[in-house]
Protein backbone atom coordinates (compact mmCIF):
# COMPACT_ATOMS: atom_id res chain seq x y z
CA UNK A 1 0.00 0.00 0.00
CA UNK A 2 2.64 2.50 1.16
CA UNK A 3 4.62 1.18 -2.13
CA UNK A 4 2.33 2.11 -4.02
CA UNK A 5 1.81 5.70 -2.06
CA UNK A 6 5.58 6.03 -3.05
CA UNK A 7 5.25 5.23 -7.13
CA UNK A 8 2.40 7.77 -7.15
CA UNK A 9 4.40 10.44 -5.26
CA UNK A 10 7.08 9.69 -8.04
CA UNK A 11 4.63 9.60 -10.93
CA UNK A 12 3.22 13.02 -9.90
CA UNK A 13 7.04 14.43 -9.37
CA UNK A 14 7.79 13.12 -12.70
CA UNK A 15 4.56 14.60 -14.37
CA UNK A 16 5.61 18.13 -13.18
CA UNK A 17 9.25 17.58 -14.60
CA UNK A 18 7.76 16.62 -17.51
CA UNK A 19 5.38 20.07 -17.83
CA UNK A 20 8.49 21.88 -16.90
CA UNK A 21 10.24 20.17 -19.68
CA UNK A 22 8.01 21.15 -21.90
CA UNK A 23 7.55 25.05 -20.88
CA UNK A 24 11.48 25.69 -21.48
CA UNK A 25 11.26 23.80 -24.96
CA UNK A 26 8.50 25.82 -25.74
CA UNK A 27 10.09 29.12 -24.67
CA UNK A 28 13.33 28.28 -26.33
CA UNK A 29 11.22 27.54 -29.73
CA UNK A 30 9.66 31.40 -29.47
CA UNK A 31 13.14 32.83 -28.74
CA UNK A 32 14.39 31.07 -31.63
CA UNK A 33 11.78 32.65 -34.18
CA UNK A 34 11.76 35.87 -32.93
CA UNK A 35 15.39 35.55 -33.39
CA UNK A 36 15.26 34.88 -37.17
CA UNK A 37 12.68 36.78 -37.65
CA UNK A 38 13.70 40.24 -36.04
CA UNK A 39 17.85 39.23 -38.02
CA UNK A 40 15.63 39.27 -41.42
CA UNK A 41 14.51 42.53 -40.81
CA UNK A 42 17.60 43.75 -39.75
CA UNK A 43 18.81 42.39 -42.55
CA UNK A 44 16.00 43.64 -44.90
CA UNK A 45 16.79 47.49 -43.37
CA UNK A 46 20.50 47.52 -43.50
CA UNK A 47 20.41 46.08 -47.38
CA UNK A 48 19.22 48.95 -50.57
CA UNK A 49 17.47 45.62 -52.19
CA UNK A 50 15.50 44.56 -50.08
CA UNK A 51 15.23 40.96 -49.46
CA UNK A 52 11.21 40.26 -50.52
CA UNK A 53 11.84 42.17 -53.31
CA UNK A 54 14.98 40.49 -54.79
CA UNK A 55 13.78 37.50 -54.15
CA UNK A 56 12.33 36.45 -57.18
CA UNK A 57 15.08 37.77 -59.45
CA UNK A 58 17.13 34.95 -57.52
CA UNK A 59 17.31 32.78 -60.80
CA UNK A 60 18.10 35.92 -63.41
CA UNK A 61 22.45 35.79 -62.40
CA UNK A 62 22.53 31.91 -62.55
CA UNK A 63 20.77 31.77 -65.92
CA UNK A 64 23.07 34.58 -67.48
CA UNK A 65 26.10 32.24 -66.58
CA UNK A 66 24.76 29.32 -67.99
CA UNK A 67 23.24 31.09 -71.12
CA UNK A 68 26.83 32.48 -71.72
CA UNK A 69 27.96 28.84 -70.93
CA UNK A 70 25.48 27.26 -73.20
CA UNK A 71 26.55 29.33 -76.29
CA UNK A 72 30.10 28.00 -76.18
CA UNK A 73 28.59 24.48 -76.91
CA UNK A 74 31.77 21.88 -76.88
CA UNK A 75 34.39 24.50 -76.16
CA UNK A 76 32.91 25.28 -72.80
CA UNK A 77 34.53 21.48 -71.43
CA UNK A 78 38.10 22.56 -72.98
CA UNK A 79 38.12 26.05 -70.62
CA UNK A 80 39.86 24.46 -67.76
CA UNK A 81 42.45 22.84 -69.69
CA UNK A 82 43.55 25.69 -72.08
CA UNK A 83 44.50 28.86 -71.61
CA UNK A 84 41.92 31.42 -71.63
CA UNK A 85 42.01 35.50 -72.56
CA UNK A 86 45.83 35.42 -72.47
CA UNK A 87 45.16 38.88 -74.05
CA UNK A 88 44.01 39.72 -70.49
CA UNK A 89 47.37 38.80 -68.72
CA UNK A 90 45.85 35.41 -67.60
CA UNK A 91 49.62 33.26 -68.31
CA UNK A 92 48.13 29.61 -67.05
CA UNK A 93 44.77 27.33 -67.46
CA UNK A 94 41.55 27.33 -64.82
CA UNK A 95 43.70 23.48 -63.45
CA UNK A 96 46.89 24.58 -63.25
CA UNK A 97 45.10 27.67 -60.94
CA UNK A 98 43.07 24.69 -59.29
CA UNK A 99 46.35 22.68 -58.64
CA UNK A 100 47.55 25.96 -56.89
CA UNK A 101 44.72 26.36 -54.81
CA UNK A 102 44.95 22.67 -53.26
CA UNK A 103 48.42 22.92 -52.96
CA UNK A 104 48.17 25.98 -50.71
CA UNK A 105 45.28 24.31 -48.94
CA UNK A 106 47.16 21.23 -48.43
CA UNK A 107 50.73 23.27 -47.23
CA UNK A 108 48.42 25.27 -44.76
CA UNK A 109 47.11 22.20 -43.21
CA UNK A 110 50.52 20.10 -42.78
CA UNK A 111 51.82 22.83 -41.22
CA UNK A 112 49.09 23.44 -38.77
CA UNK A 113 48.43 19.62 -38.50
CA UNK A 114 52.07 19.89 -36.80
CA UNK A 115 51.49 23.21 -35.27
CA UNK A 116 48.46 22.09 -33.68
CA UNK A 117 49.54 18.95 -32.68
CA UNK A 118 52.29 20.40 -30.43
CA UNK A 119 50.16 22.74 -28.82
CA UNK A 120 47.24 20.48 -28.66
CA UNK A 121 49.47 18.52 -26.15
CA UNK A 122 50.60 21.31 -24.14
CA UNK A 123 47.04 22.55 -23.58
CA UNK A 124 45.71 18.74 -21.98
CA UNK A 125 45.26 18.94 -18.86
CA UNK A 126 45.89 15.65 -18.68
CA UNK A 127 49.45 15.62 -20.03
CA UNK A 128 50.30 19.04 -18.34
CA UNK A 129 50.84 19.37 -14.58
CA UNK A 130 52.08 22.98 -15.24
CA UNK A 131 49.01 25.06 -15.07
CA UNK A 132 50.14 27.80 -16.69
CA UNK A 133 51.70 26.29 -19.54
CA UNK A 134 48.06 24.92 -20.09
CA UNK A 135 46.40 28.30 -19.67
CA UNK A 136 48.48 30.11 -22.38
CA UNK A 137 48.94 27.75 -24.63
CA UNK A 138 44.87 27.40 -24.72
CA UNK A 139 44.19 31.13 -24.71
CA UNK A 140 46.59 31.25 -27.75
CA UNK A 141 44.50 28.73 -29.58
CA UNK A 142 41.35 30.74 -28.88
CA UNK A 143 43.42 34.10 -30.19
CA UNK A 144 44.42 31.80 -33.45
CA UNK A 145 40.57 30.95 -33.88
CA UNK A 146 38.84 34.10 -33.20
CA UNK A 147 40.47 35.70 -36.56
CA UNK A 148 38.83 34.54 -39.70
CA UNK A 149 41.33 33.72 -42.38
CA UNK A 150 40.65 36.65 -44.85
CA UNK A 151 41.28 39.23 -41.95
CA UNK A 152 44.26 37.52 -41.56
CA UNK A 153 45.11 37.27 -45.22
CA UNK A 154 44.11 40.95 -45.46
CA UNK A 155 46.51 41.84 -42.93
CA UNK A 156 49.81 39.36 -44.34
CA UNK A 157 49.39 40.64 -47.99
CA UNK A 158 50.58 43.98 -46.62
CA UNK A 159 53.15 42.63 -45.54
CA UNK A 160 54.27 39.60 -47.91
CA UNK A 161 52.48 41.42 -50.77
CA UNK A 162 49.40 39.68 -52.88
CA UNK A 163 50.92 36.02 -53.22
CA UNK A 164 49.96 32.36 -52.41
CA UNK A 165 52.26 32.93 -49.15
CA UNK A 166 50.08 35.35 -47.14
CA UNK A 167 47.13 33.03 -48.09
CA UNK A 168 49.05 29.76 -46.65
CA UNK A 169 50.37 31.67 -43.68
CA UNK A 170 46.82 32.66 -42.96
CA UNK A 171 45.00 29.08 -43.11
CA UNK A 172 47.88 27.66 -41.51
CA UNK A 173 47.22 30.22 -38.60
CA UNK A 174 43.48 29.59 -38.13
CA UNK A 175 44.09 25.46 -38.84
CA UNK A 176 46.77 26.05 -35.90
CA UNK A 177 44.12 26.92 -33.61
CA UNK A 178 41.52 24.91 -34.79
CA UNK A 179 43.38 21.56 -34.93
CA UNK A 180 44.87 22.24 -31.29
CA UNK A 181 41.62 22.77 -29.77
CA UNK A 182 40.17 19.35 -31.65
CA UNK A 183 43.45 17.39 -31.06
CA UNK A 184 43.42 18.23 -27.44
CA UNK A 185 39.63 17.10 -26.61
CA UNK A 186 41.08 13.82 -27.98
CA UNK A 187 44.14 13.91 -25.67
CA UNK A 188 42.21 14.82 -22.59
CA UNK A 189 39.92 11.36 -22.97
CA UNK A 190 42.32 8.75 -23.91
CA UNK A 191 42.90 6.20 -21.36
CA UNK A 192 45.96 7.23 -19.13
CA UNK A 193 46.58 3.45 -18.02
CA UNK A 194 49.42 2.99 -20.51
CA UNK A 195 50.57 6.67 -19.86
CA UNK A 196 50.74 5.41 -15.63
CA UNK A 197 52.77 1.78 -16.66
CA UNK A 198 55.31 3.77 -19.06
CA UNK A 199 55.72 6.39 -15.66
CA UNK A 200 56.37 3.94 -13.33
CA UNK A 201 59.03 2.21 -15.46
CA UNK A 202 61.00 5.64 -15.46
CA UNK A 203 59.52 7.19 -18.79
CA UNK A 204 60.64 10.90 -19.59
CA UNK A 205 57.49 13.05 -20.60
CA UNK A 206 58.30 12.23 -24.13
CA UNK A 207 58.35 8.78 -23.90
CA UNK A 208 55.17 8.67 -22.39
CA UNK A 209 53.64 11.10 -24.81
CA UNK A 210 55.22 9.58 -27.50
CA UNK A 211 54.22 6.15 -26.55
CA UNK A 212 51.77 6.17 -23.89
CA UNK A 213 49.29 9.00 -25.90
CA UNK A 214 50.07 8.70 -29.47
CA UNK A 215 49.25 5.86 -30.91
CA UNK A 216 45.68 6.16 -28.87
CA UNK A 217 45.02 9.50 -30.69
CA UNK A 218 46.82 9.57 -33.97
CA UNK A 219 43.49 8.25 -36.04
CA UNK A 220 41.38 10.84 -34.46
CA UNK A 221 44.09 12.92 -34.99
CA UNK A 222 44.07 12.36 -38.71
CA UNK A 223 40.32 12.45 -39.10
CA UNK A 224 40.18 15.86 -38.05
CA UNK A 225 43.05 17.00 -39.77
CA UNK A 226 41.30 15.42 -43.05
CA UNK A 227 38.01 17.09 -42.04
CA UNK A 228 40.78 20.69 -42.21
CA UNK A 229 41.82 19.91 -45.45
CA UNK A 230 37.99 20.28 -47.02
CA UNK A 231 37.92 23.24 -44.62
CA UNK A 232 40.55 24.84 -46.22
CA UNK A 233 40.28 24.23 -50.00
CA UNK A 234 37.31 26.24 -50.01
CA UNK A 235 38.79 28.79 -48.01
CA UNK A 236 42.58 28.69 -50.05
CA UNK A 237 39.58 29.52 -53.01
CA UNK A 238 37.89 32.24 -51.18
CA UNK A 239 41.04 33.60 -50.51
CA UNK A 240 41.79 34.43 -54.08
CA UNK A 241 39.16 37.02 -53.60
CA UNK A 242 41.44 39.13 -52.04
CA UNK A 243 44.63 38.63 -54.29
CA UNK A 244 46.43 35.42 -52.93
CA UNK A 245 46.44 33.40 -55.98
CA UNK A 246 45.11 30.59 -57.07
CA UNK A 247 41.17 29.64 -58.49
CA UNK A 248 39.69 32.00 -56.24
CA UNK A 249 41.73 35.01 -57.47
CA UNK A 250 40.56 33.74 -61.59
CA UNK A 251 37.02 33.63 -60.87
CA UNK A 252 37.05 37.02 -58.92
CA UNK A 253 38.48 38.19 -61.95
CA UNK A 254 35.73 36.64 -64.16
CA UNK A 255 32.98 37.81 -61.89
CA UNK A 256 33.88 42.02 -61.93
CA UNK A 257 34.42 41.35 -65.80
CA UNK A 258 31.32 38.84 -66.23
CA UNK A 259 32.60 36.13 -68.34
CA UNK A 260 30.23 33.96 -67.68
CA UNK A 261 31.45 30.82 -69.55
CA UNK A 262 34.74 31.09 -67.34
CA UNK A 263 32.45 31.40 -64.57
CA UNK A 264 30.65 28.80 -64.84
CA UNK A 265 33.72 26.60 -65.67
CA UNK A 266 35.68 27.28 -62.70
CA UNK A 267 32.58 26.78 -60.42
CA UNK A 268 32.27 23.00 -62.05
CA UNK A 269 35.75 22.84 -61.56
CA UNK A 270 36.25 23.57 -57.86
CA UNK A 271 32.76 21.42 -57.17
CA UNK A 272 34.61 18.90 -58.40
CA UNK A 273 37.59 18.99 -56.89
CA UNK A 274 35.69 19.18 -53.61
CA UNK A 275 33.23 16.11 -53.95
CA UNK A 276 37.04 13.99 -54.84
CA UNK A 277 38.53 15.65 -51.76
CA UNK A 278 35.32 14.61 -49.93
CA UNK A 279 35.66 11.41 -51.10
CA UNK A 280 39.05 10.28 -50.67
CA UNK A 281 39.43 11.75 -47.13
CA UNK A 282 36.09 9.65 -46.38
CA UNK A 283 37.90 6.77 -47.78
CA UNK A 284 40.78 7.50 -45.57
CA UNK A 285 39.45 8.56 -43.02
CA UNK A 286 37.42 4.82 -42.63
CA UNK A 287 40.64 2.92 -43.31
CA UNK A 288 42.40 4.91 -41.03
CA UNK A 289 40.01 4.50 -38.36
CA UNK A 290 38.67 1.20 -39.20
CA UNK A 291 41.79 -0.36 -38.87
CA UNK A 292 42.54 0.98 -35.71
CA UNK A 293 38.68 -0.13 -34.21
CA UNK A 294 38.36 -3.67 -34.92
CA UNK B 1 67.86 -3.28 5.47
CA UNK B 2 66.61 -3.19 2.33
CA UNK B 3 63.56 -0.91 2.34
CA UNK B 4 63.08 1.07 5.27
CA UNK B 5 59.52 3.12 5.79
CA UNK B 6 58.37 5.19 8.87
CA UNK B 7 55.96 7.39 9.38
CA UNK B 8 54.80 7.12 5.63
CA UNK B 9 51.61 9.78 5.51
CA UNK B 10 49.30 10.77 2.33
CA UNK B 11 46.74 12.95 2.71
CA UNK B 12 43.77 13.61 0.13
CA UNK B 13 42.78 17.20 1.08
CA UNK B 14 41.01 16.08 4.37
CA UNK B 15 41.23 12.33 3.91
CA UNK B 16 44.27 10.65 5.40
CA UNK B 17 45.05 7.70 2.60
CA UNK B 18 47.97 6.22 4.75
CA UNK B 19 48.46 7.49 8.45
CA UNK B 20 52.09 7.16 10.07
CA UNK B 21 52.59 3.38 7.84
CA UNK B 22 55.78 2.09 9.00
CA UNK B 23 57.98 -1.15 8.20
CA UNK B 24 60.36 -2.82 7.12
CA UNK B 25 62.63 -5.40 4.65
CA UNK B 26 65.86 -7.22 6.45
CA UNK B 27 66.13 -9.34 3.70
CA UNK B 28 64.42 -9.89 0.03
CA UNK B 29 60.76 -11.36 0.63
CA UNK B 30 57.92 -11.48 -0.94
CA UNK B 31 54.76 -9.55 0.63
CA UNK B 32 50.82 -9.59 0.56
CA UNK B 33 49.26 -6.34 1.94
CA UNK B 34 45.52 -7.11 2.28
CA UNK B 35 42.59 -5.05 3.28
CA UNK B 36 39.49 -3.33 2.46
CA UNK B 37 39.28 -1.38 -0.48
CA UNK B 38 40.19 2.50 -0.10
CA UNK B 39 42.05 1.29 3.21
CA UNK B 40 45.46 2.73 1.46
CA UNK B 41 47.25 -0.39 -0.08
CA UNK B 42 47.44 0.96 -3.93
CA UNK B 43 48.71 4.64 -2.11
CA UNK B 44 51.40 3.25 -0.59
CA UNK B 45 52.42 1.19 -3.41
CA UNK B 46 52.02 4.02 -5.61
CA UNK B 47 54.28 6.34 -2.94
CA UNK B 48 56.99 3.77 -3.20
CA UNK B 49 57.47 4.11 -6.96
CA UNK B 50 57.05 7.72 -6.58
CA UNK B 51 53.86 7.97 -9.22
CA UNK B 52 52.26 9.46 -5.71
CA UNK B 53 54.03 12.40 -3.38
CA UNK B 54 53.65 10.89 0.18
CA UNK B 55 52.65 14.05 2.53
CA UNK B 56 55.21 12.96 5.00
CA UNK B 57 57.26 9.94 6.50
CA UNK B 58 60.48 8.43 5.48
CA UNK B 59 61.58 5.41 2.39
CA UNK B 60 64.67 4.22 2.29
CA UNK B 61 65.88 1.57 0.17
CA UNK B 62 69.33 0.55 0.83
CA UNK B 63 70.15 3.60 3.13
CA UNK B 64 68.96 6.35 0.35
CA UNK B 65 65.68 8.22 0.65
CA UNK B 66 63.80 7.69 -1.92
CA UNK B 67 61.10 10.20 -1.73
CA UNK B 68 63.57 13.40 -2.21
CA UNK B 69 64.79 11.78 -5.66
CA UNK B 70 63.80 14.23 -8.69
CA UNK B 71 64.56 14.51 -12.20
CA UNK B 72 66.57 11.50 -13.98
CA UNK B 73 67.20 10.01 -10.62
CA UNK B 74 63.64 9.62 -9.65
CA UNK B 75 63.18 8.10 -12.93
CA UNK B 76 65.96 5.66 -12.40
CA UNK B 77 64.34 4.53 -9.39
CA UNK B 78 61.28 4.15 -11.03
CA UNK B 79 63.13 1.45 -13.23
CA UNK B 80 64.66 -0.14 -10.48
CA UNK B 81 61.61 -0.64 -8.52
CA UNK B 82 58.68 -2.38 -11.63
CA UNK B 83 55.12 -1.77 -11.20
CA UNK B 84 52.27 -4.47 -12.16
CA UNK B 85 48.90 -3.02 -12.55
CA UNK B 86 45.21 -4.85 -11.85
CA UNK B 87 44.96 -3.33 -15.41
CA UNK B 88 47.96 -4.60 -17.22
CA UNK B 89 48.84 -0.69 -18.44
CA UNK B 90 50.01 -1.97 -21.58
CA UNK B 91 49.81 0.01 -24.60
CA UNK B 92 46.93 -1.86 -26.48
CA UNK B 93 47.72 -0.36 -29.98
CA UNK B 94 51.50 -1.25 -30.11
CA UNK B 95 52.79 -5.10 -30.20
CA UNK B 96 53.88 -7.17 -26.95
CA UNK B 97 57.75 -7.04 -28.09
CA UNK B 98 57.83 -3.11 -28.14
CA UNK B 99 55.77 -3.14 -24.71
CA UNK B 100 58.20 -5.30 -23.61
CA UNK B 101 60.78 -2.73 -24.64
CA UNK B 102 59.16 0.12 -22.82
CA UNK B 103 61.04 -1.19 -19.75
CA UNK B 104 64.17 -0.51 -21.38
CA UNK B 105 63.11 3.28 -21.82
CA UNK B 106 65.70 4.91 -18.46
CA UNK B 107 68.36 3.59 -20.51
CA UNK B 108 67.18 5.79 -24.11
CA UNK B 109 66.84 9.23 -24.52
CA UNK B 110 63.85 10.69 -26.07
CA UNK B 111 64.68 10.55 -29.73
CA UNK B 112 66.65 7.35 -29.38
CA UNK B 113 63.19 5.49 -28.11
CA UNK B 114 61.40 7.26 -30.48
CA UNK B 115 63.68 5.92 -33.52
CA UNK B 116 63.15 2.60 -31.60
CA UNK B 117 66.71 2.19 -31.67
CA UNK B 118 66.43 -0.68 -29.18
CA UNK B 119 69.94 -3.03 -29.40
CA UNK B 120 70.13 -6.63 -30.31
CA UNK B 121 70.87 -7.42 -26.77
CA UNK B 122 68.07 -5.62 -25.10
CA UNK B 123 65.46 -7.35 -27.59
CA UNK B 124 66.72 -10.43 -27.10
CA UNK B 125 66.49 -10.21 -23.04
CA UNK B 126 62.90 -8.89 -23.69
CA UNK B 127 62.34 -12.20 -25.85
CA UNK B 128 63.74 -14.20 -22.86
CA UNK B 129 61.85 -12.46 -20.51
CA UNK B 130 58.31 -13.56 -22.77
CA UNK B 131 59.65 -16.53 -23.07
CA UNK B 132 60.09 -17.55 -19.19
CA UNK B 133 56.48 -17.07 -18.92
CA UNK B 134 55.58 -18.78 -21.71
CA UNK B 135 54.10 -16.40 -24.32
CA UNK B 136 57.60 -15.79 -26.78
CA UNK B 137 55.11 -17.18 -29.86
CA UNK B 138 52.60 -13.79 -29.22
CA UNK B 139 55.61 -11.38 -29.16
CA UNK B 140 54.41 -10.09 -32.64
CA UNK B 141 50.86 -9.65 -32.45
CA UNK B 142 49.10 -6.44 -30.67
CA UNK B 143 48.94 -6.31 -27.24
CA UNK B 144 45.23 -5.87 -26.97
CA UNK B 145 44.77 -8.69 -29.06
CA UNK B 146 45.81 -11.06 -25.85
CA UNK B 147 43.41 -12.30 -22.87
CA UNK B 148 44.17 -10.54 -19.60
CA UNK B 149 46.06 -13.43 -18.26
CA UNK B 150 48.50 -13.18 -21.08
CA UNK B 151 48.80 -9.51 -21.24
CA UNK B 152 49.21 -9.79 -17.52
CA UNK B 153 52.08 -11.68 -18.14
CA UNK B 154 53.44 -9.33 -20.79
CA UNK B 155 53.31 -6.64 -18.11
CA UNK B 156 55.69 -8.81 -15.73
CA UNK B 157 57.90 -9.15 -18.81
CA UNK B 158 57.97 -5.52 -18.82
CA UNK B 159 58.98 -4.92 -15.27
CA UNK B 160 61.66 -8.46 -15.92
CA UNK B 161 63.59 -5.97 -18.99
CA UNK B 162 63.86 -3.36 -15.92
CA UNK B 163 66.08 -5.72 -13.69
CA UNK B 164 64.52 -4.06 -10.82
CA UNK B 165 65.52 -4.43 -7.61
CA UNK B 166 62.02 -4.65 -6.30
CA UNK B 167 58.78 -5.46 -7.87
CA UNK B 168 55.57 -3.99 -7.25
CA UNK B 169 52.47 -5.14 -7.91
CA UNK B 170 48.93 -3.62 -7.40
CA UNK B 171 46.22 -6.00 -7.24
CA UNK B 172 47.63 -7.87 -9.86
CA UNK B 173 44.94 -10.89 -10.23
CA UNK B 174 41.99 -8.64 -9.08
CA UNK B 175 40.53 -9.03 -12.67
CA UNK B 176 41.42 -12.46 -13.77
CA UNK B 177 39.82 -15.65 -13.73
CA UNK B 178 41.06 -17.96 -11.22
CA UNK B 179 43.36 -20.21 -13.48
CA UNK B 180 44.91 -17.04 -15.21
CA UNK B 181 45.30 -15.92 -11.43
CA UNK B 182 47.61 -19.12 -10.33
CA UNK B 183 49.65 -18.35 -13.76
CA UNK B 184 49.92 -15.04 -12.45
CA UNK B 185 50.84 -15.62 -8.84
CA UNK B 186 53.06 -18.79 -9.68
CA UNK B 187 55.29 -16.36 -11.88
CA UNK B 188 55.74 -13.69 -9.67
CA UNK B 189 56.39 -16.56 -6.65
CA UNK B 190 58.90 -17.72 -9.33
CA UNK B 191 60.72 -14.26 -10.05
CA UNK B 192 60.72 -14.29 -6.30
CA UNK B 193 62.64 -17.50 -5.88
CA UNK B 194 64.86 -17.75 -8.31
CA UNK B 195 65.90 -14.49 -8.93
CA UNK B 196 65.43 -13.21 -5.50
CA UNK B 197 63.87 -10.06 -6.00
CA UNK B 198 61.82 -8.67 -3.28
CA UNK B 199 58.20 -8.26 -4.32
CA UNK B 200 55.36 -6.75 -2.79
CA UNK B 201 51.50 -7.11 -3.92
CA UNK B 202 48.26 -5.55 -3.01
CA UNK B 203 46.05 -8.90 -2.64
CA UNK B 204 42.11 -8.82 -2.28
CA UNK B 205 42.03 -12.84 -1.72
CA UNK B 206 43.77 -14.36 2.19
CA UNK B 207 44.14 -17.73 0.61
CA UNK B 208 46.64 -15.91 -2.15
CA UNK B 209 48.22 -13.73 0.30
CA UNK B 210 48.71 -16.93 2.45
CA UNK B 211 49.49 -19.38 -0.18
CA UNK B 212 52.22 -17.25 -2.18
CA UNK B 213 53.53 -14.83 0.23
CA UNK B 214 56.64 -15.05 3.17
CA UNK B 215 54.67 -12.02 5.32
CA UNK B 216 51.81 -10.27 5.14
CA UNK B 217 50.87 -7.00 5.95
CA UNK B 218 46.95 -5.57 6.75
CA UNK B 219 45.76 -2.37 6.41
CA UNK B 220 42.60 -0.94 7.90
CA UNK B 221 41.74 3.27 7.21
CA UNK B 222 45.18 3.84 6.09
CA UNK B 223 47.02 2.36 8.84
CA UNK B 224 48.94 -0.89 9.71
CA UNK B 225 47.07 -2.92 11.73
CA UNK B 226 48.93 -6.23 11.28
CA UNK B 227 52.51 -7.24 10.04
CA UNK B 228 53.33 -11.01 10.89
CA UNK B 229 54.18 -13.97 8.68
CA UNK B 230 51.76 -15.26 6.55
CA UNK B 231 50.56 -18.30 8.97
CA UNK B 232 50.53 -15.30 11.83
CA UNK B 233 47.38 -14.60 9.85
CA UNK B 234 44.35 -16.48 11.32
CA UNK B 235 40.67 -15.78 10.98
CA UNK B 236 40.63 -13.49 13.85
CA UNK B 237 43.40 -11.37 12.57
CA UNK B 238 41.90 -11.13 9.18
CA UNK B 239 38.00 -9.93 10.71
CA UNK B 240 40.38 -7.31 12.40
CA UNK B 241 41.95 -6.45 9.39
CA UNK B 242 38.56 -6.22 7.80
CA UNK B 243 36.47 -4.58 10.13
CA UNK B 244 33.88 -8.09 9.63
CA UNK B 245 31.82 -9.61 12.18
CA UNK B 246 31.35 -13.49 13.02
CA UNK B 247 29.63 -13.50 9.30
CA UNK B 248 32.55 -13.48 7.93
CA UNK B 249 33.38 -16.28 5.80
CA UNK B 250 36.61 -16.39 4.48
CA UNK B 251 35.61 -19.37 1.68
CA UNK B 252 33.37 -16.52 0.57
CA UNK B 253 36.29 -14.09 -0.61
CA UNK B 254 38.44 -17.18 -2.16
CA UNK B 255 38.71 -17.06 -5.73
CA UNK B 256 41.46 -20.17 -6.11
CA UNK B 257 40.56 -23.28 -8.11
CA UNK B 258 41.56 -25.65 -4.86
CA UNK B 259 39.12 -23.65 -2.34
CA UNK B 260 36.38 -24.30 -4.77
CA UNK B 261 37.34 -28.26 -5.03
CA UNK B 262 37.34 -28.11 -1.11
CA UNK B 263 33.42 -26.64 -0.91
CA UNK B 264 32.34 -29.36 -3.55
CA UNK B 265 33.92 -31.97 -1.57
CA UNK B 266 32.22 -30.33 1.66
CA UNK B 267 28.69 -29.92 0.37
CA UNK B 268 27.55 -33.55 -0.67
CA UNK B 269 29.41 -34.25 3.08
CA UNK B 270 26.92 -31.47 4.53
CA UNK B 271 23.84 -33.12 1.61
CA UNK B 272 24.10 -36.87 3.78
CA UNK B 273 24.47 -35.05 6.95
CA UNK B 274 21.28 -33.22 6.30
Amino acid sequence: MSDSLATAAIAAQYEIAERRRRVYSGLVLIFMVVLVIGGVRIAEDVNAGGLWSGLPNIFDYPADILGQAYTKGWEFWTIPFTVQHADHGISHTYFYYLVETLNMALVSTLIGFFLGAIISILASRNLVKNRVIVWVTRRVTDISRAFPEIVIALFLIFIFGKNPIAAVAAIAFHTTGALAKLFSEVNENTDMKPWEGLEASGASWLQKIWFGIIPQVWPNWISYALLRLEINVRASAILGFVGAGGLGQQFKTFVDWKFGADIAAIILLLISAIILIDQLSTWARHYFIGKEAH
Amino acid sequence: MILNIQGLTKKFGVNTAVDNASFALEKPQMIGIIGRSGAGKSTVLRMVNRMTDATDGIIEFEGRNILTLTGRAKRAWQADCAMIFQQFNLIPRLDVMTNVLMGRLIDHSAIGSILRLFTRDERLQALAALDRLGIAEHAIKRAEALSGGQQQRVAIARALVQDPKIILADEPIASLDPMNAQIVMDALRDIHERDGRTIIANLHTLDTARNYCDRVIGMRDGRIVFDGASHELTETAAREIYGAGAEFDEAATSTSISAISNTAIAEPALAVAG
